[in-house]
């Protein structure tokens, strides 16, 4: 044999091995590791304490028509949402958590302001949603819709969409005649002031078709026509807030016409012209902007932007400023199965030099190692070791049953074929009790301020590996310092309680209820500049707290601060101080 | 897919098939045929990870063709070969990553000038490629399986061009035995799982089985150079293996169905005597 062939057989052999090196290389620092050696290698770890701080609740899931049997657990996956909010006004973040059983109790758990909450959801009038009939609930979103200082309840359900009215954080009244949909299967819902008019209006996603009652199914051809280019899901609604109780469906009008199938919106500004522009991330399917032209209608710009070209399987809307230079990106999340499935999250970054309704995204999600989080569903952005710039919390998980029975297989032989076979539910293979991407570890991504992150999950205390559905940033104990609650399909809800060592700063911001939602808060310190909107809902079926938090790290300084709220007034506070909640008056 | 012509001398197996097909010349025609599926296909429903994905393995898949071809042989290569296997791994493969386009492209290639026994191949390139880097790198790697559109109409224009071209290439008998072999053993499956036969069915309607069908079963250079009857019994015996790797619910059932028995079809047609060699 000539020397020449040896070469090329060496050649060939390193090329075999190349894997296996770059894995060893590559392991990232999830270990599991106890708490004192998490705190010294990342000044913080998760506790997680929900039963300990009295959150009892544990998420079941819808029983739907029985012609859905064969794919139950995969159909009725979805409800466990997660919403944070301040009903009472006391200054103690509460939480609120929808359940989808028929019949089955939503929890407003209020904050006893001494490291335990209370389950007040039934004395005030906000549990019995999930009766027979009205439909189940997929999530829920706070909102000062009438401007009465107190935050409002949408629930937004497979069924009917309800609105209950805060009562001075006393108690809650159904709306009864708001205007929504009469049935509609919605899986995000978001408030937010599309038309800048000082009023709350609500973008609802929806899922299936509005003819589908899925408890009484006339036929079983529910499913997406495809698995990546599906368009046959649910008609969307924007329901503009008429300022007498009512809403105004202007959908069509605005220009708002897709039925794919949405899992998830977020609204903010993105172009920088004061009006908070749409972002849809829909399953088996691309994702969707809307840039907003100045409230008097919505510009399709999906495409165009570079975040609507590659289809995928969204599930999750949250915007953060992970380069902290002053402009929000957009963190999806998709599937990602081992082997088998690697669409991979996208981390949609406006590209420099784009700006206005010409902005145009990268998805850096591979470059910066946020991109593999299995079959991963709501995540938010947050600083959650308060070192100055955005870390991200993820869960993930589908159906996790048997573990030792796996469903992709029959789930990768249906989903390839054409329409008139992965449409109808009868066609597809029976899961029975095995999993589909079950048990998978939890991402904490924690950004290291140069450009990467990495995952430390294990590390810091999330091991548990039920379905994940939402998650919600709060400050639940007024710590300044981020906590994390995650709703759980057929599952508990679970509350991580951050302890952060001492010296890393902090600032937060909280803007009175009428004005908060929408809002945008920006930190200049060091010659950077961090940007944070308040939201009315984001993630997966979650909303985090309406109040700013900023990590300062050792530094605790920042020359100035600029809010500007959203009928577009802009304030500056020169010098804050630090290590403090401010409340900004209107 | 054809992954042995140089610019000196057409190989064996392509000089069984015409010089001209539709008036261009027959070592052009597949890479024209997958060139268009590929631009269409992206144009209209997004197919590819992105394009400097699928450009990437095309590049180095290239640059391996050339840098191989000068050490084995001192010669510059015909690349016709090289840019499809480039671009079927660039079609092929579904990962974030950019070193598995690469990765999978440089084996690919160096397969060829490796794995060869009396001037043949006994692994499709690209099907040798695929089917490594989903045992070597499962964690970062995955191939064209459940995404593509699931239109009818998208579906039926590719079988038909397909059909047509694979037919002026003479190679129509082994898509054709493949289809139906699949149609057969899913029946059976259909029996065997209580799974519905449409079910069951479904994957050949998929776009990852038009690549499969058309470009990998197909290849002159690596498949059987018997008569037809032989040819139809290896792509039998193909489905047959996919059928068993489907009853253990591998979801790579076909590149490992190809991988197992291709190879060894090819040992046999190597050392197995032809009659008119007797």
């Amino acid at each position: 044999m000539s020397w020449r062939k040896i070469c090329i057989i060496i050649v060939f052999c390193l090329l075999l091995t190349v894997p296996f090196w770059i894995s060893y290389f590559s392991a990232d620092g999830g270990g599991g590791m106890d708490r004192n050696a998490a705190m010294e290698r990342y000044g913080f770890y998760f506790e997680e304490v929900a039963k300990k701080s009295g959150v009892d609740f544990v998420h079941k899931a819808p029983t739907l028509d029985s012609k859905l049997d064969n794919i139950m657990p995969q159909i009725a996956s979805m409800g466990a949402g997660v919403s944070i909010a301040d009903f009472n006004r006391d200054g103690w973040s509460d939480i609120y958590l929808t359940n989808s059983a028929e019949g089955s109790l939503n929890a407003l758990y209020r904050n006893n302001k001494n490291g335990t909450f209370t389950d007040v959801a039934s004395d005030l009038g906000v549990a019995d949603v999930n009766k027979d009939g009205t439909g189940v609930s997929m999530g829920a979103v706070w909102g000062d819709y009438d401007n009465d200082g107190f935050e409002d309840l949408l629930i937004y359900k497979w069924g009917r969409t309800a609105l209950y009215r805060n009562e001075g954080g006393k108690k809650f009244e159904k709306v009864e005649t708001a205007g929504f949909p009469e049935w509609a299967n919605v899986n995000t819902g978001i408030w937010f002031d599309f038309d800048r008019d000082g009023r709350l209006d609500i973008f609802l996603g929806a899922y299936f078709r509005p003819d589908i009652d899925l408890w009484h199914l006339k036929d079983t051809k529910i499913m997406p026509e495809s698995f990546e280019y599906a368009n046959n899901g649910g008609r969307n609604y924007l329901l503009r807030n008429t300022g007498d109780g009512k809403f105004e469906d202007v959908t069509e009008k605005m220009g708002l016409k897709s039925t794919r199938w949405a899992l998830a919106a977020g609204a903010a500004d993105l172009t920088g012209n004061g009006y908070p522009d749409l972002f849809i991330a829909n399953d088996y399917g691309v994702s969707e902007l809307f840039l907003n032209d100045d409230g008097k209608r919505f510009v399709d710009a999906s495409e165009a932007s570079g975040v609507g070209f590659a289809p995928k399987s969204g599930m999750n809307a949250s915007f953060g400023d992970v380069l902290s230079d002053g402009r929000l990106a957009i963190y999806e999340s998709n599937i990602s199965e081992r082997g088998i499935l690697l669409q991979g999250n996208n981390l949609w970054v406006p590209r420099e030099g784009t700006s206005g309704n010409d902005v145009k995204f990268d998805d850096l999600a591979n470059a910066v190692g946020v991109e593999d989080g299995g079959w991963s569903w709501g995540s938010q952005f947050g600083d959650f070791d308060n070192d100055g710039d955005q870390d991200i919390f993820l869960t993930n998980g589908y159906v996790s049953l048997d573990r030792n029975a796996n469903y992709w297989y029959d789930f990768s032989k249906i989903t390839i074929g054409n329409n008139a076979i992965i449409g109808d539910a009868a066609n597809w293979p029976a899961m029975n009790g095995r999993s589909l991407s079950g048990y998978q570890q939890k991402k904490v991504w924690l950004n290291d301020g140069k450009g990467g992150f990495q995952d430390a999950a294990l590390a810091l205390g999330i091991r548990e590996t039920y379905d994940g559905r939402a998650v919600a940033v709060a400050d639940l104990w007024n710590r300044g310092v981020l906590d994390v609650v995650v709703a759980n399909q057929r599952g508990p809800a679970l509350v991580y309680r951050n302890h952060l060592e001492k010296g890393r700063n902090w600032i937060a911001f909280e803007l009175p209820e009428d004005e908060s939602i929408g809002a945008r808060i920006t930190i200049f310190r060091d010659g950077e500049k961090q940007t944070q909107e308040i939201q009315g809902g984001s993630g997966y079926c979650a909303q985090n707290q309406r109040r700013a938090h900023f990590g300062l790290g050792s530094s605790g300084k920042i020359e100035k601060v600029e809010i500007r709220t959203p009928d577009g007034k802009t304030r500056t506070i020169e010098s804050p101080a630090t290590n403090q909640l401010h409340k900004i008056t209107g | 897919m054809s992954t042995e012509a140089t610019n000196i001398t057409l190989p064996r197996a392509a000089s069984l098939m015409p010089m001209k097909t539709f008036g261009i010349d027959t070592r052009f025609v597949m890479p024209l045929l997958i060139t268009l599926i590929l631009l269409v296909g992206q144009a209209f429903y997004g197919i590819l990870e992105s394009y400097p994905h699928t450009l990437t393995a095309i590049g180095v898949a290239l640059f391996f063709e050339i840098v191989l071809s000068k050490i084995d042989r001192g010669t510059f290569p015909f690349l016709a070969s090289a840019y499809i296997s480039g671009i079927s791994v660039g079609i092929l493969t579904r990962s974030p990553f950019f070193w598995t386009f690469a990765l999978c492209s440089a084996i690919t290639i160096t397969s060829k000038y490796v794995l060869k026994l009396k001037g043949r191949h006994l692994w499709n390139p690209s099907n040798f490629g695929v089917a490594v880097m989903l045992l070597i790198a499962p964690s970062s790697y995955s191939t064209l399986s459940i995404q593509w559109g699931n239109n009818l109409w998208a579906m039926l224009v590719i079988w038909a061009l397909g059909c047509i071209i694979i037919y002026r290439l003479k190679r129509f008998h082994i898509t054709l035995t493949y289809v139906l072999s699949f149609l057969f053993f899913g029946v059976i499956r259909s029996f065997w799982t209580g799974d519905a036969l449409v079910a069951e069915i479904a994957p050949i309607t998929g776009a990852m089985y038009q690549l499969f069908i058309f470009f990998m079963i197909t290849d002159p250079a690596t498949t059987v150079r018997r008569s037809k009857g032989t040819q139809m019994l290896v792509v039998f015996l193909v489905a047959a293996a996919e059928m068993v790797l489907r009853m253990m619910e591998n979801v790579h059932a076909p590149y490992f169905a190809l991988f197992i028995v291709g190879p060894i079809a090819n040992l046999v047609d190597i050392y197995w005597p032809k009659k008119s060699e007797q």
